[in-house]
């Protein structure tokens, strides 16, 4: 054992691996050096806010009261938007993968990367000058029917400036990631386990679910995480979209909706000043520890169906 | 329930490329048919052809008749899911679904053609089944166990167990044992030997002996050269294949002069 190490130590190393070895130890270090940098600077600017009361913090008693709204309408809005998102993408993702000719499915899979690459701020102009009038009629709908339902307890918003439309547009903004890394995973599946279920006499359906749902499943989860980390963090669409005040509140279609962390930055930090700006800059180190314990739980969601397989 | 098999003038394509060219045969029912030749002159092709699996693979298509038990395969109103039901498919890698336990891969078969089984069937279908595939004692204090925790030889017998648990009229095997050691290999042959008094066996295989052992007909294919089209070359009751070929060409093949 010793032995081996000895004559690989003393091995003459190709000047190549010496230095790509050095490059990506160097990549791999200036993350970590930037990532430490970021949760210094949020602790170190955030931390005065801790102790602020009153006008800083919009009003409320103390830090808590003024991050809990913002917390709540962050989560809430994203985790609707992955409601909407995922089922959406998995099944254009199947399409795309197992349903349509290589040539269109090559086309659509294209449109849907570019949706990828369109502004966030035009989704949000889109959102207050298209979606948000279209879907007025829905919410009066959804009022006037479904109203005994909390969530749709109205009053219907008159601009369609609401929690739900900031959602529906979020879905869309993470419907490419979802969909081209699940599309990506399901052209994966070995084909040796399809043809085992095709070979029982599986529909295609069930060709998915006997073969490629078990394969590609954590890969699913981390789509699905990927798209939740983006729709936490998006500002710009929700800043504009949604008309908010900041309530905590499971009404989705009124004109009073919570506000997200993102776009409570956004709006408020040109004009804040003193202790106002520390406020926001702990609201951001909120938004990072919870994107953070996101990520982590979607590699531990993944790590124990890895392990479950092997 | 076994059938017979007969092919006639069957051409098959990937795309454009005509790979097998006017097979014509016929598989007796409950017998075991062996195909044989050099790598390359389309005998998976073929026999994947027989339960249409064939036209799994993007631009593959089939020239010809197939006819099982009087029934024409290609048949535009046959649907190739329902053929799939009925003709059990081994393959020469052993391939257990990864994530299911021992129990429900021998029932994923049935468990598509009757949603609701119940637990004494399912009992049944799983005992009956590893039995008659020689794994049962082996695997019978484990069944909950992924299918994937076996070795090479118990997870291609577990796939001829899932393959026979619904009870097929026809069984493919396309070189079930080259992946396997001698005794797991001798294992299959004798599982082989007790499966053809119920199904209709057609086995590929590149081992000479095993066809001579195992089978009671044998199919010889060959290439006229590189990017040629595979032919049946000759077809007849293994005995007389093996001891007494009609073509010059079989008997160079099995004695290993190959030219
Ligand atoms: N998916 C495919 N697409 C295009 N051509 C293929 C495909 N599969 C096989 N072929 C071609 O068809 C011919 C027959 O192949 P096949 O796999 O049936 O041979 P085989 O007799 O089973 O060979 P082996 O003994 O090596 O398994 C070969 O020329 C091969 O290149
Ligand atoms: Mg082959």
């Amino acid at each position: 054992m010793s032995t081996t190490i000895a004559t690989r130590d003393k091995a003459p190393r190709r000047r190549g691996d010496v230095i790509f070895a050095g490059i990506a130890r160097g990549a791999g270090i200036a993350i970590l050096v930037a990532l430490a940098g970021v949760a210094l600077f949020l602790t170190l600017e955030g931390f005065p806010a801790l102790g602020a009361s009153g006008a800083a913090l919009d009003g409320a008693a103390n830090f808590l009261d003024y991050v809990w709204p913002l917390v709540f309408g962050t989560l809430l809005a994203a985790i609707l938007a992955l409601l909407i998102a995922t089922p959406l993408a998995i099944g254009v993702a199947l399409v795309i993968a197992f349903y349509t000719p290589r040539r269109i499915s090559g086309v659509v899979g294209y449109m849907i990367d570019l949706l990828a690459a369109v502004p966030s701020v035009v989704y949000g102009l889109w959102g207050i000058a298209f979606l948000g009038p279209q879907l007025k009629p829905l919410y009066q709908w959804l009022e006037e029917y479904l109203g005994f339902l909390p969530f749709f307890a109205g009053p219907a918003s008159s601009t369609g400036r609401t929690i739900l439309t900031a959602s529906i547009v979020l879905a869309i903004m993470v419907l490419p990631i979802i969909t081209a890394i699940s599309r990506e995973i399901f052209t994966q599946t070995p084909q040796l386990h399809m043809e085992a279920a095709m070979a029982l006499g599986a529909t295609r359906w069930e060709m998915i679910k006997l073969s490629v749902f078990p394969y590609a499943r954590s890969g699913m989860v981390s789509a699905t995480m990927l798209g939740l980390g983006r729709a936490l963090g998006e500002t710009m669409a929700v800043a504009m979209v949604l008309s908010a005040s900041g309530v905590v509140t499971f009404n989705l279609i009124s004109s009073t909706n919570p506000s997200t962390i993102a776009a409570n930055i956004a709006l408020n930090f040109p004009e804040a000043t003193g202790l106002k700006v520390n406020a926001l800059i702990a609201s951001g180190l909120v938004l990072f520890v919870i994107t953070f314990a996101v990520n982590f739980a979607a590699r531990a969601i993944v790590a124990r169906t890895e392990r479950e397989r092997s | 329930m076994a059938k017979s098999i007969d092919i006639s003038d069957l051409d098959i394509y990937y795309g454009d490329f005509l790979a097998v060219e006017g097979v014509s045969m016929s598989v007796r029912a409950r017998s075991v048919t062996a195909f044989i030749g050099p790598s390359g002159c389309g005998k998976s092709t073929l026999l994947r052809s027989l339960n249409r699996m064939h036209e799994v693979t993007p631009g593959a298509r089939v020239d010809g008749k197939v006819v099982i038990d009087g029934q024409e395969l290609y048949d535009p109103m046959i649907d190739p899911v329902e053929v799939r039901r009925q003709i059990g498919m081994v393959f020469q890698r052993p391939n257990p679904f990864p994530t299911m336990s021992i129990y429900e891969n021998v029932l994923a078969g049935s468990r598509l053609n009757s949603r609701k089984l119940k637990k004494s069937e399912a009992d049944d279908i799983v005992e009956r089944s590893l039995k008659h595939a020689n794994l049962w004692s082996e695997v019978k204090d484990r069944l909950g166990k992924p299918g994937m925790g076996l070795s090479g030889g118990q997870q291609q017998r577990l796939c001829i167990a899932r393959a026979i648990a619904v009870e097929p009229q026809v069984l493919l095997m396309d070189e079930p044992c080259s992946a396997l050691d001698p005794i797991s290999t001798s294992a299959i042959e004798d599982l082989i030997h007790e499966l053809k008094t119920d199904y209709t066996i057609v086995i590929v295989t590149h081992n000479m002996q095993q066809a001579a052992r195992v089978s009671e007909d044998t199919a010889f294919f060959n290439l006229a050269g590189a990017g040629k089209p595979g032919r049946l070359i000759e077809f007849n009751p293994t005995k007389k294949i093996f001891s007494n070929p009609d073509e010059p060409a079989t008997e160079a093949y099995i004695s290993g002069r190959f030219g």
